[in-house]
């Protein structure tokens, strides 16, 4: 049952043919587990979760009406917030933080009768690329324990292949739903900026942030795409338009005729060569399946990485100015004759991790006076050339595809030492989120020299979401057609407990 | 040695520039649905927003983008068709955030004026004040910084947070420099404050009581030698709290500036607090080592774009100019420049305006409210407003006293029950068993006792030597306790005595 899809789970819980009760506890018994050895959770909520799937078999049984996803567990990235349940985001410094309200997008999986597992593991703030970042431990990814599940939101990802939760909520500043994805064999969105409310996403970079769906196949994200996008009168920058019709996308996967733009910039030297070799075999399908394949060019996505280190970075410095110990979480160096401003140091100073602290650094230099125009100021106009770059391409294509990441997941601690390098691993996604529009990451094989999980990127314009189910879906077909079975019928069984 | 405010003036010219903080009167706050009530138990108007709990986004209270707009049109402005808010960064414990959300190089209103007409040596003369920028922003929480000497937090044993305040809407109205003013400077500034807080109160957005902190003023003052183009350093006085007190406040500064001018010493750039009892500053934070407060567009907020045809809408709507509508009150009630420039300074223009439009007659509602009422206030050492006495009792005890049920000796009596919180003029009427004594048979037995106390005055009187009715009338009233109708005692007591007027 674990291995099911959600929308097969759905089927089986409407049909009366299990309760949402023996799903989730199900699911909490594979976590009970598996978890040890994964570690993609920080927190597993088993009443609040058996009590929600209670309510939904109550409800199922009085006869009403339910969402399509009514009574089917998923696993929430820690960075949202849920009333009374405690919310980290990987943190320290938020130890034991228990939130007094609940984000949109828990309030809008509540609407749905998703029942919440708990929460998962995540880079500190969501800054990092392996989840090595989280103050809590890093998490392991299931196809190898020895290495990285993506990041941030590494433990979603892992929660998805290691079938401890069928669907899962992360947030993408400059990849951390696609590059989990990619690397663990799972399907991630990150819909047009302003698509899904960031109301209670604890932030990181405001103008970037974006949550979206997780899931096993391209479907399932979509059913809970729809579930919780949506205008949210509570985020200003949210889209106060119709959600782009996903799930029909997804069931259709019809691409005859449409054109798909391979980025000229987002291949070659730095990628691997069984990514490069998964990435040209899904664009012979996707020529199969009816779909023209053109090159489009984007000269200025070279600028992206480096102006998204300017920008990310200096809108943390802001936004994680707040945590002071002042009205919550962590307080250090409190006591007789302690001052507010040692007060704030000490808590701050132990608080926030290495790769946080870089990063307030990082950002609070580059809005200095004086250095306000030539980083910050900078950085923004790369960001309208590369919108630019995308505004051309599209021009000329539906989406625009290209490998998910340069490489596929590496070891824990590989790279830790190493920021560079780290921040490599996300330069086929950054563009995506400087531009504000949608990506999917979607599964391509496995990398013949590795064996290990290669993602597939689709990019479409903002409010266009639908395009990228589209051509998910079709390659989706296309590839479990060539395979027989889905990639993840090939991950090594975990041991457990 | 000290200065004199005139010898100041012949050698130096001052150089102002003011910073007006305006608490809007919108019922929730600028970026969350929370109560802007004042007064509530402490840290019970919050929520995750005002807070700055993890996750929580601003959103724009629209009725405070309007009432700026207003603001910006009524004091001559362009209003902006894009404007952003940005973030000013920087960390004290009372800013949940550790930023405050504000407006920075994209402001929503720009380059307007106010003129101000103050009476000078040569008569009365008007001022052009230009406005550089009327922007928004939120208040911060309110810090109580408990032991140590100075009240601030540096040496405080701790301190308590409020964070009601946090999120209040605000607008800054920033003046371009006002050169030009002279000797008038203070006067000007204060004239100019006033008619700020006319405008803002005739536009409905504001509670503008200084005293409560709804309208603070910083005031930016130099000097510099009569004929130079150069700027001075410049010190800046903040949170005036009264129309008073900004006059005093600069004419202050002035002085201060010119004896460090004259003894070669510089002037320090500071933030400076004025001392209500002393009117002199004192020094507070040093400005020359400019803080950086790197601010940036605010991410979490779309630019605000109002469209024209909503401008045009509220410009339509805009009520008559404050200084035009005072000549058309003064017009109305005819009232003498000196009569009108008191009520102006005792600050109960509206409260008479509003005593008329109850139907009180001009001349004893001014009466009343410059008279009896002020003087309460004065020896309350409160503000007229703060009283609880509203134009509709004061319009009441008007129609009492024209009907002849009070005389203008009890209406004091009255006023000063409504004010101790008897109730409304009928209320203390009936409770303190005030009444007019119309009984003329009572009346002619006092008169007759009068009379025969005081023989020799009543015999002036009945020779003809009229001013001397009013010792009697005196007495009757005294024998009567005051409740008598002192006109009808005049009427009987001449007619007694064989006079007529």
């Amino acid at each position: 049952m674990i291995r099911d899809s959600a929308s097969q789970m759905a089927k089986a819980l409407a049909a009366g043919d299990i309760t949402s009760v023996a799903l989730t506890q199900v699911h909490l018994d594979r976590i009970t587990s598996v978890d040890t050895d994964v570690h993609a959770f920080l927190f597993v909520d088993t009443q609040g979760a058996l009590a929600q799937a209670a309510a939904v078999d109550a409800k199922r049984a009085a006869g009403e009406k339910l969402s399509p996803l009514a009574g089917v567990p998923l696993a929430l990235k820690d960075v949202m917030t849920q009333k009374n349940v405690p919310t980290t985001a990987g943190s320290k410094i938020l130890e034991g933080w228990r939130p007094p309200y609940d984000s949109t997008v828990v309030t809008n999986l509540r609407a749905n009768d998703i029942v919440i597992l708990g929460k998962t593991n995540m880079d500190e703030f969501a800054m990092g690329s392996s989840t090595e970042n989280s103050a809590y431990g890093p998490t392991h990814n299931p196809w190898d324990l020895t290495r990285i599940p993506g990041g941030s939101g590494g433990g979603s990802s892992a929660a998805l292949a290691a079938f401890e939760a069928p669907l899962a909520i992360g947030t993408d500043t400059g990849g951390s739903i696609r590059q989990p994805a990619a690397v663990t064999g799972t399907v991630g969105v990150k819909p047009t900026y302003g698509a899904v409310s960031r109301f209670g996403l604890i932030a990181f970079s405001s103008s970037l942030d974006q949550a979206g769906p997780c899931a096993r196949n391209v479907l399932d994200a979509a059913l809970l795409h729809e579930a919780i996008a949506g205008y949210d009168a509570r985020d200003s920058t949210s889209i106060n338009a119709p959600v782009p019709q996903v799930v029909n996308a997804a069931k259709s996967g019809d691409v005859k005729g449409m054109k798909i733009g391979v980025v000229k910039e987002l291949n070659g030297d730095g990628y691997q060569s069984g990514v490069r070799i998964r990435f040209e075999e899904s664009l012979e399908l996707l020529a199969k399946a009816g779909a023209e394949i053109v090159e489009v060019s984007a000269p200025n996505f070279e600028y992206a990485l480096a102006a998204y280190y300017l920008i990310a970075p200096s809108e943390c410095s802001s936004n994680l100015a707040r945590f002071d110990a002042m009205r919550y979480g962590l307080r250090v160096g409190d006591g007789e004759g302690a001052s507010a401003e040692s007060v704030m140091n000490l808590t701050r100073k132990a608080g926030f991790g290495r790769e946080v602290k870089r990063r307030i650094i990082l950002g609070t230099y580059a809005l200095s006076s004086g250095y306000y125009d030539a980083y910050y100021g900078s950085a923004q106009k790369v960001r309208t050339l590369i919108t630019q770059d995308f505004d051309k391409a599209f021009q000329k294509c539906d989406v625009m595809v290209s490998p998910t990441c340069p490489t596929t997941a590496f070891k824990i601690g590989e790279k830790s030492n190493d920021p560079i390098a780290m921040y490599l691993n996300d330069i086929a996604t950054i563009p995506v989120n400087m531009a504000g529009i949608g990506g999917m990451s979607l599964p391509a094989g496995l990398a013949p020299e590795d064996g290990l999980p290669v993602g597939f990127q689709i990019m479409a314009p903002a409010m266009a979401d639908q395009r990228m189910y589209l051509v998910g879906a079709a390659l989706e077909e296309a590839l479990l057609t060539k395979w027989g079975a889905p990639l993840l019928s090939k991950i090594p069984e975990l041991r457990g407990k | 040695m000290a200065l004199t405010y005139d010898e100041v003036v012949a050698k130096y010219e001052p150089v102002l520039g003011l910073e007006v903080h305006v608490e809007l009167n919108t019922e929730s706050k600028m970026f969350c649905p929370c109560s802007t009530i004042f007064g509530a138990e402490p840290n019970t108007q919050t929520c995750p927003v005002c807070l700055a709990l993890p996750g929580a986004l601003p959103s724009v209270n629209e009725k405070a983008i309007e009432s700026t707009i207003k603001i910006g049109l009524a004091l001559n402005c362009s209003i902006a068709p894009f404007s952003r808010f940005a973030r000013k960064n920087y960390f004290y414990p009372d800013m949940p955030k550790n930023f405050q959300i504000s407006q920075y190089d994209e402001p929503i209103c720009i380059n307007g004026y106010v003129d101000v007409e103050i009476d000078t040596d040569e008569g009365p003369k008007v001022f052009r004040i230009e406005i550089e920028r009327v922007h928004m922003e939120e208040d911060t929480g309110k810090s109580l910084h408990v032991g140590g000497a100075t009240g601030r937090i540096h040496g405080a044993e701790y301190s308590l947070l409020d964070y009601n305040r946090a999120g209040i809407p605000l607008v800054e109205i920033v003046t371009k420099i006002v050169p030009g003013t002279g000797k008038y400077a203070p006067q000007v500034a204060k004239a100019y404050v006033g008619e700020l807080r006319d405008i803002l109160r005739s536009l409905d957005v504001s509670d503008v009581k200084m005293e409560q902190g709804s309208l603070r003023c910083d005031a930016n003052v130099s000097l510099r030698l009569i004929g130079s183009q150069v700027l001075g350093t410049r010190s800046e006085t903040k949170n005036v709290n009264s129309l008073r007190s900004v006059e005093r406040a600069i004419r202050g500064e002035m002085i201060r500036h010119a004896e460090l001018l004259n003894k070669g010493e510089r002037v320090v750039q500071e933030t400076r607090h004025f001392q209500e009892e002393s009117g002199l500053t004192r020094s507070g934070r040093s400005k020359e080592a400019a803080e950086d407060y790197r601010y940036f567009p605010e991410p979490d907020l779309v630019p605000v774009a109002p469209d024209a045809a909503w401008i045009q809408t509220l410009r339509d709507g805009l009520p008559e100019r404050a200084s035009i509508h005072r000549k058309r009150l003064q017009e109305a009630w005819a009232v003498p420049d000196k009569e009108m420039a008191a009520m102006i300074n005792a600050d109960v223009l509206n409260l008479v305006e509003a005593s008329v439009d109850l139907g009180a007659d001009p001349t004893k509602a001014r009466g009343w409210w410059l008279g009896e009422i002020s003087r309460i206030a004065n020896d309350k050492d409160l503000a007229i407003s703060d009283l609880s006495i509203t134009p509709s009792d004061v319009a009441q005890i008007v129609a009492f006293v024209n009907s002849g049920e009070l005389t203008d000796k009890l209406a004091r009596q009255v006023i000063e029950g409504v004010i101790a919180g008897e109730g409304t003029p009928a209320a203390v009427i009936a409770h303190r068993g005030i009444k007019v004594v119309n009984d003329d048979g009572a009346l002619m037995a006092a008169i007759e006792k009068v009379c025969a106390e005081q023989p020799e005055t009543a015999h002036k009187i009945r020779n003809g030597h009229l001013p001397a009715a009013g010792a009697l009338i005196g007495a009757v009233m005294k024998e009567t306790k005051g409740q008598a109708d002192a006109a009808r005692v005049r009427k009987l007591l001449l007619a007694h005595l064989g006079q007529a007027e």
